[in-house]
């Protein structure tokens, strides 16, 4: 979807303000959601892919003015409420108001939890032959989908060239669409600043994505 | 919750927002989802463990051994994997080096991947709007928040993580550091380094 999460290129954000010594969690809160979001992961209530889509789906006033970890504690409030596994009044009751569903997997404990701070896998066997090699040119699709998308706005329509193949991943575009896994090969696709960004743009500037098999088209 | 007992003495001083994160905790603690000791652990460690200082031991090897440094290239996950030190790391990293011609610089501009394993979670910055909107137009505005000039006829390369491959670039190993230490070097790699945003330390700053 062409939302405001798709930043890439916008003007008018100002400067970038690192934070010498800054913590990892400025307020308590940010830490319990970053574990609850790691905890709840392994349910496989949801995929990568739709939780980073319905941080999309937040109104953009709210997507642009609440802190990040807020966001991620409105995507688990409304993942968990629409898989079922609390309820809108759990919610605003601030408890349990009824027995938990039963999780295949059981409660996530203390022995879980080398399972979610390790990154896990997204390649898949491949399903047909890679359609680009390294060197070929290729041209981004110039789309539009209303829904989850990894192609950012700003690399749409325009020619670059196969620097990388990474094998087939789980496309995300399927994934967050409830399509299942819809592998599909994945490659780092490199422009010329120019291309991007006009004739003014930083001659000595390249700038990749990592593009899925179905964003490209042969030049 | 026994463990959240000794909250009650922040009272009032609750924010709104420690109260609604509070809330969904107790629901999916008294739903028997999830064991608050696990949370706190997950904390813990993304507080003490998982944190740039593992990225900068692979730094550091990849400046001292050569063919740690080959392997690091060919295969990230594979190469930092195998060393004791580290264990396991997700699938799919890859390492990207700095040359006197080419400077990499790590973004994401639709949400904030980043690679977690080796460098624990991203600092505010990289997360900043001003970050994700103009790494990939104008990255040596940026760099220049950082303090950072680079040569005009240096090539900046921006690799936008628009997919489950995660970045870890390779500083150049700054000068006057022949015969170092792996622990030495290490001093001298800062989280901002292996992002692209910033140049290791020189000798002189760690002396």
């Amino acid at each position: 979807m062409d939302g405001v999460h798709d930043m890439g290129g916008m003007d008018g954000f100002g400067k970038v303000e690192p934070e010498p010594n800054e913590p990892v969690f400025h307020h308590r809160w940010e830490g319990r959601v970053l574990a609850m979001s790691r905890a709840i992961g392994v349910f496989r209530a949801w995929t990568i892919d739709t939780s980073r889509y319905v941080v999309e789906l937040l109104s953009p006033n709210v997507y642009l003015t609440a802190p990040y970890y807020e966001k991620w504690f409105l995507r688990n409030v409304r993942l968990l409420i629409e898989r079922g596994l609390i309820d809108a009044d759990e919610v605003a009751a601030g408890r349990a108001l009824r027995p938990g569903k039963s999780l295949t997997r059981g409660r996530f404990t203390l022995a879980d939890v080398e399972l979610v701070t390790r990154r896990g896998s997204y390649g898949r066997p491949a399903p047909a032959p890679a359609r680009y090699k390294v060197g070929d040119r290729v041209r981004t699709k110039n789309i539009h989908p209303t829904t989850h998308t990894r192609l950012p706005r700003y690399a749409r329509g325009h020619v670059g060239v196969v620097e990388r193949l990474h094998g087939a991943h789980i496309f995300p575009d399927s994934a967050a669409a409830g399509k299942g896994e819809d592998p599909q090969w994945l490659y780092t696709v490199r422009f010329d600043a120019q291309e991007l960004w006009g004739a003014d743009a930083d001659p000595k500037l390249k700038v990749s994505i990592e593009a899925f098999e179905p964003y490209l088209e042969h030049v | 919750m026994d463990a959240h007992d000794h909250d009650h003495n922040e009272g009032s001083n609750l924010s709104e927002m420690e109260l609604r994160v509070r809330a969904i905790e107790t629901i999916l603690v008294e739903k028997g989802y999830i064991e608050t000791a696990a949370l706190d652990r997950i904390v813990e460690l993304y507080e003490t463990k998982i944190g740039p200082h593992i990225g900068a031991q692979v730094i550091a090897k990849a400046w001292s051994d050569p063919s740690f440094r080959q392997s690091l290239l060919e295969d990230a996950s594979k190469a930092v994997g195998a060393l004791a030190q580290v264990g396991r790391v997700g699938d799919h990293m890859v390492a990207v080096e700095n040359t006197p011609q080419v400077h990499n610089i790590i973004v994401c501009t639709l949400c904030s991947c980043y690679p977690t394993d080796v460098l624990g979670l991203p600092p505010t910055w990289y997360k900043s709007f001003a970050y994700r909107s103009r790494a990939v137009k104008e990255p040596r505005a940026v760099l220049a928040d950082f303090g950072v000039a680079l040569p005009a006829e240096t090539e900046i390369r921006v690799w936008d993580s628009t997919a489950e491959t995660r970045y870890l670039v390779v500083p150049m190993r700054p000068a006057e550091t022949e015969g170092w230490s792996e622990a030495q070097l290490a001093a001298l790699i800062t989280r901002d380094c292996m992002i692209g945003a910033g140049l290791p330390k020189k000798p002189s700053e760690v002396a």
